[in-house]
């Protein structure tokens, strides 16, 4: 295994990592990059490098803007690997990770991880059939590889993502068969307290209007405040039904792309032994950092929607105020204060709106903690609902005794897509606030790896 | 094992193809896409079957975090197929259960 050094390691090459080592090479710093993914931009730019013209126009020009980024970071003398696996961050700054079939390790006098975010579950009857996917999962394939849905789609839940999605299919010509909105009457009167900071957020406010006003004109029929959603299928997903006004209705699907927001993808922080806060706002757990994104006691920091989500353009100010940080720890930036303070205003311009965002697109509670006994939690060992409920009855405190109780969160994805749902399901049935609750212990390897990627 | 496709790729873009197998049908797919993004465009609905009820599963998340899109890749089990980008000749079946060691040697008996 050859041992490589550098002032900075940054796990993921999102907006938050590419700008953070931009900023970190322009002060002087030795970089290295690494991201799991083949190609560059993390999931928002994904495949921004080599994406054909007539893709950047469906996207539209928030996608587009990767672009200019994607050039200043191959430019910035960063040293990235892509196809880099890490499986463990040590608290000392070690990172291991695997790639092109073989073990490395980099060790970064600091580390930022800024890993990003991820779907959040949507766990409702039927939701593991083959043809149901997440609506982010949708939008992957459009951006790495152009596919489209073949037929009809439905999309169905709440959140900013679920409209693009629809925006940007209905730009390449793909039929929509409906779209299916959650957002409940409470979220609107909820929201509305936080619009004076929405307006100061105004671009963003309107592009919302946009995307709804474009769906509105090509006339694809939209329910609102949908309730009680249920998946029917044997082997794939064949209908969906909802309850709307009082009302259920029924459609036959051969394709459902679920979302109700994203949140924190917190595997390394939880990993590396960091303390996490539960959100109330966003209903996710977040690292605790300084205001820069340092973790306690730890040459680790954390940028962008892997410390709590705030969108691809305050992820990357984020990256480049930890990077700022991170220069002056080494003795490379001694005007610190200077330079922070128009990124400082940047990123409050850029997080007006999210208060308002959250509470408008808080996800259901019934989408969230699943009150049918027979809805699948834990889609890799198989855990209903009902069957964590019974773990409490029993005496079962928190998510990692849930483990010993029954497996969930044991599965190859290590809690990743049960975690949130078990926390909360638990909580619920106990009575008691998420925080006291408590997280799965994750562990590292983070990641499958191989005993054969160890042999020379 | 394939049916119609759920997703597909406007042939407009005139791009360099592979040849890869599943469960021993051939699949002639774009180059450079992930392997599980050539699968959903060549019909395969059913990548893995779980591992207490064995029914079918699909890929959910397309970007590594939720481990359905589980198949094995010229005989290495319970690879991401969101993350293991095509090449051609790749044989690519699909992963029933969980993965198993069978064709590991523990080494000579005494």
């Amino acid at each position: 295994m050859s041992d490589a050094a550098a002032d900075l390691v940054i796990i993921g090459s999102g907006p938050a990592g590419m700008a953070a080592a931009c900023e970190a090479r322009a002060v002087g710093l030795s970089v290295v990059l690494l991201d799991e993914q083949a190609s560059l931009g993390g999931q928002i730019y994904r495949n921004i490098e080599s994406a054909p013209p007539d893709r950047l126009d469906v996207m539209g020009q928030d996608y587009a803007a990767g672009q200019s980024l994607a050039l200043a970071f191959r430019n910035s003398g960063v040293r990235y690997l892509g196809g880099a696996v890490v499986w463990n961050v040590a608290s000392d700054g070690t990172v291991d990770y695997v790639a092109n079939g073989r073990a490395e390790k980099v060790v970064g006098k600091y580390v930022l991880v800024a890993s990003g975010a991820m779907e959040r579950p949507f766990p409702i009857k039927g939701w593991t059939l083959p043809g149901v996917m997440g609506a982010g999962a949708g939008q992957i394939l459009l951006k790495g590889s152009g596919a489209l849905p073949s037929g009809p789609v439905v999309l169905a839940g709440c959140g900013p993502l679920l409209y693009l999605l629809a925006w940007q299919y209905l730009r390449a010509g793909v039929a929509i068969q409906a779209v299916v909105d959650t957002t409940a009457l409470s979220a609107y009167l909820r929201a509305a307290r936080h619009l004076a900071g929405a307006l100061r957020g105004w671009q963003d406010l309107a592009k919302g209007i946009k995307l709804l006003a474009a769906l509105r004109r090509h006339g694809v029929p939209v329910f609102s405040g949908a309730r009680e959603l249920s998946i029917e299928g044997e082997k794939q997903i064949e209908g969906f039904s909802f309850t709307r006004r009082g009302k259920r209705v029924r459609i036959p699907v051969a394709l459902l792309l679920l979302h109700q927001g994203v949140v924190p993808n917190t595997q390394l922080s939880w990993s590396i032994g960091a303390e996490h806060r539960w959100s109330p706002d966003q209903l996710c757990w977040q690292p605790v950092t300084d205001t820069w994104g340092r973790l306690a006691e730890m040459p680790i920091y954390v940028a962008g929607d892997s410390r709590a989500i705030v969108g691809a353009q305050a992820s990357a100010v984020q990256g480049r105020l930890a990077a700022l940080a991170i220069g002056e720890r080494l003795g490379a930036v001694t005007d610190i204060a200077r330079r922070a303070a128009p990124l400082q205003r940047e990123l409050r311009l850029r997080t007006h709106i999210r208060p308002f965002l959250d509470a408008l697109y808080r996800p259901n509670d019934e989408n969230r903690i699943p009150q049918k006994d027979s809805v699948l939690v834990c889609r890799c060992e198989e855990v209903t609902a009902g069957q964590i409920r019974r773990y409490v009855d029993l005496g079962c405190k928190g998510p990692n005794q849930a483990k010993a109780f029954g497996r969930s969160g044991m599965g190859p994805c290590q809690g990743r897509f049960c975690g949130l749902t078990v926390t909360e399901l638990i909580a619920q049935a106990r009575g008691v606030e998420p925080c006291d609750v408590g997280y799965y212990r994750i562990r590292s390897p983070i990641k499958p790896i191989m005993l054969g990627d160890f042999v020379q | 094992m394939t049916t119609e496709p759920l997703f597909s790729i406007p042939r407009s873009l005139e791009s360099e193809t592979v040849t890869i197998t599943f469960d021993d049908e051939a699949l002639r797919v774009p180059a450079g896409i992930s392997v599980a993004a050539a699968l959903l465009v060549g019909g395969v609905h059913d990548f893995r079957s779980s591992v207490v009820g064995q029914v079918p599963r699909a890929p959910y998340c397309m970007m590594g975090v939720c481990f359905e899109c589980l198949v094995e890749v010229d005989g290495v089990p319970a690879r991401q197929s969101c993350l293991v980008p095509v090449q051609d000749g790749m044989q690519v079946r699909r992963q029933i259960g969980a993965a198993e060691l069978d064709d590991v040697s523990f080494g000579e008996e005494p």
